[in-house]
């Protein structure tokens, strides 16, 4: 039913994506779909990499890592961005394109009240994304 | 899986650069929670310190509106009297150091490692240094220095108790319109010509050359690695970002203040709008939201759509007062002011034993504090966008084409003003406050109400660029250098940048304004000449 999954990560919240990450896999096992991990971040020295090239040797890993012993197949994209915190979820949907995937797999907070004022980049995702959107609540 | 960030084996930036080896991992001391619904991500003690600070500043000074105006009018006296010397030193030590620098094997390093390739284009780059840089000061400037510096050439020198009471520049130029003219144009290019773009220079390099290259986080402390090493990680370090903080957004403010003032002119002008405070801080917090909306949408949606119109409005703006005004006047004109501003510049330039010290003091000096407070919010502005870039192309895009613009733009709406009054006996400009100057000017030529109102719009324009890009900065020094820290952050710093402004506004208007940009200038003077000397130590050992 699926080929090819793209999976938004939030490197630095790595942990709290488990839920996503691990579904993510389970149905690309099922299906024997590919998948890849996504990240976004800029060219400027971060907390988790000084360079996009560290900075998706670690997504690649993650991938790698998740993947291991399940028999799919993974990859890793890294999106550098001139200002990530405005730019994530046009990335994000470029990414999306560009792979041709017919599935996102994402972690996504629990609903609260700032989301009257902000949408999540889950909320944004599901509402432009071309292709099916499965959100997975980190809790 | 290995999710911790790892010191060793930090990659290379494109091609050869030189990273330094620390144990510091960028956001090691922030803290990361949510207020509420709102997540951030703050650098601690900086963030803290900074916005604590700035909170309890815009309440003292609201509440004590009446005693405010006289401390800030007594401060910013004192500081450029007794320190004018020092601001003016300062400053052509930058601009040496610029010269240096373009002529120097230095110039072959390249931002970002030997292979980086530039991320912006020239025009969208220099549309966004050229925005952030000058913004409203060369609305506001733009006719009114010139013509002050005229007049008061014009005036002579005048003395009482054997000090020089006039505002004249050098040794004025007493009853000779033709000499005054040249010397009122040559002081104001000199106040916006290589000393402030040697400013910017220097901070935008130092920033971009220590993040890019050596990949350290994009904070003001990260250049003074090469002198206190892993020491800036601790109060050394905190206490150069929080100035950072301070100078930014009080340089920031002084110029929103101008901003206001003048929109709020030309809009009584044109259309009847009372000018009152009530007005400037409707004003105010209409365009804060303005910049609200540009921070939101970012760097590439926001701030750099913004500076292009911006640019493009400026430069029709520009067009219109060449080919409507006098232009033989201005384009003959432009060579002349170049001449006189580089035949002057020595004398312009002695930061001691000054006669004139008038203008030395209130003018010059007041100018590069200001530009000085400027400096981090401009320079970090500047070095964000200028990877790939050799250090030689940085310096001159940086410093020699923006001079000559302003040589241009000084020289097209201070000789139009100018030709006005000694060709066509116009007194109406040189009797105007300095914030309707550039109404008045405009008011001489065809189709003023269109072109007045393009000015008003020029002005709340470059009051937004100025705004969101200084949010940006401010937001990225308070989370230790993070450029990926949560928007609530962002939205606060752009509010509270427009409560300063509104906050100084009130308690004691622009001189408030000045005082508190000069006295965050100060320190911040003696950082900048540090930073020099890391710089030269930082490119020393880069790859060229």
């Amino acid at each position: 039913m699926f080929q090819r999954a793209v999976v938004p990560i939030d490197l630095k919240h790595a942990e709290n994506l488990k839920k996503a990450r691990a579904a993510a896999i389970d149905l690309a096992a099922h299906y024997g779909a590919e998948v890849r991990y996504v990240g976004v971040t800029s060219a400027l020295p971060g907390a988790l990499a000084h360079t996009p090239d560290e900075f998706e040797a670690k997504l690649k890993q993650l991938a790698e890592d998740d993947a291991a012993g399940k028999g799919v197949a993974v990859s890793a994209q890294v999106i550098v961005s001139h200002d990530p915190t405005a730019d994530l979820e046009k990335s994000l949907l470029d990414a999306i394109r560009a792979a041709d995937a017919d599935l996102v797999v994402m972690g996504t907070h629990v609903p609260n009240l700032g989301d009257g004022f902000w949408s999540s980049n889950g909320a944004l995702i599901a509402r432009h994304a071309p292709v099916s959107v499965f959100l997975i609540r980190a809790v | 899986m290995s999710m911790e960030p790892d010191a060793q084996g930090i990659p290379e930036p494109e091609g050869a650069a030189n990273l330094i080896e620390t144990e510091y991992e960028i956001g090691q001391d922030n803290i990361e929670s949510s207020l509420g619904p709102f997540g951030f991500d703050v650098h601690n003690p900086v963030f803290l310190v900074s916005g604590l600070s700035i909170v309890g500043f815009v309440i003292l000074t609201l509440a004590l509106q009446d005693q405010a105006g006289a401390v800030f009018n007594g401060l910013r006296g004192w500081l450029t009297a007794s320190l004018d010397w020092f601001f003016l030193g300062a400053a052509n030590i930058f601009v040496l150091f610029c010269f240096f620098l373009i002529l120097s094997p230095f110039g072959k390093v390249r931002i970002g490692g030997r292979d980086a390739t530039p991320d912006y284009s020239y025009a969208g780059w220099f549309a966004m240094l050229f925005a952030a840089g000058m913004g409203i000061g060369l609305m506001f400037f733009g006719v009114s220095e010139p013509i002050s510096h005229f007049n008061s050439s014009l005036g002579g020198t005048t003395f009482e108790g054997g000090v020089r009471t006039d505002w004249a520049p050098l040794g004025a130029a007493a009853n000779d319109p033709k000499a005054a003219a040249e010397l009122g144009m040559a002081a104001t290019i000199f106040h916006w010509g290589l000393h402030p773009w040697a400013i910017y220079a220097v901070v935008a390099l130092a920033l971009a050359l220590f993040s890019y290259n050596k990949g350290l986080p994009l904070t003001m402390r990260s250049v003074f690695y090469p002198i206190f090493g892993e020491k800036i990680w601790g109060w050394p370090g905190h206490v150069i970002d929080i100035l950072a903080v301070f100078a930014t957004l009080f340089g920031l403010a002084t110029s929103l203040g101008f901003g206001a003032e003048q929109a709020n002119a030309g809009l009584e002008l044109l259309f009847g709008i009372p000018n009152n405070d009530v007005s400037k801080v409707v004003l105010i917090l209409a365009i804060t939201g303005v910049a609200l909306i540009s921070v939101y949408r970012g760097l590439d949606g926001g701030v750099k759509i913004l500076s292009e119109i911006n640019m493009g409005l400026a430069a029709a703006l520009l067009l219109f007062v060449i080919v409507v005004g006098p232009t033989l006047a201005i384009v003959t004109g432009f060579l002349d002011n170049l001449i006189a501003y580089v035949t002057l510049l020595p004398a312009l330039s002695n930061p001691i034993g000054r006669a004139d010290t008038n203008f030395s003091q209130g003018w010059t000096s007041f100018y590069w504090a200001w530009w000085i407070s400027w400096s981090p919010f401009v320079g970090m502005f500047i070095a964000r966008v200028s990877r790939g870039r050799s250090v030689r192309e940085f310096v001159v895009c940086v410093l020699l084409i923006p001079s000559l613009v302003c040589v241009f733009w000084m020289t097209a709406f201070g000789g139009t003003a100018i030709t006005q009054i000694v060709q066509d006996g116009v007194t109406s400009v040189a009797d105007a406050p300095l914030e309707l100057k550039l109404f008045k000017m405009l008011a001489e030529m065809p189709f003023a109400g269109l072109t007045s109102l393009l000015g008003i719009v020029l002005v709340i324009v470059f009051f937004v660029t100025s705004s969101d890009s200084g949010s940006l900065v401010i937001d990225t020094i308070t989370a230790g250098g993070k450029v990926d820290a949560p928007m609530p952050q962002r939205v606060f710093w752009c509010t509270f940048e427009g409560l300063v402004a509104i906050a100084l506004l009130l308690g004691g208007g622009l001189g408030a304004l000045q005082a508190m940009a000069v006295s965050t200038g100060f320190p911040f003077a003696v950082v900048l000449l540090l930073a020099c000397y890391a710089t030269y130590k930082g490119l020393a050992d880069e790859p060229r």
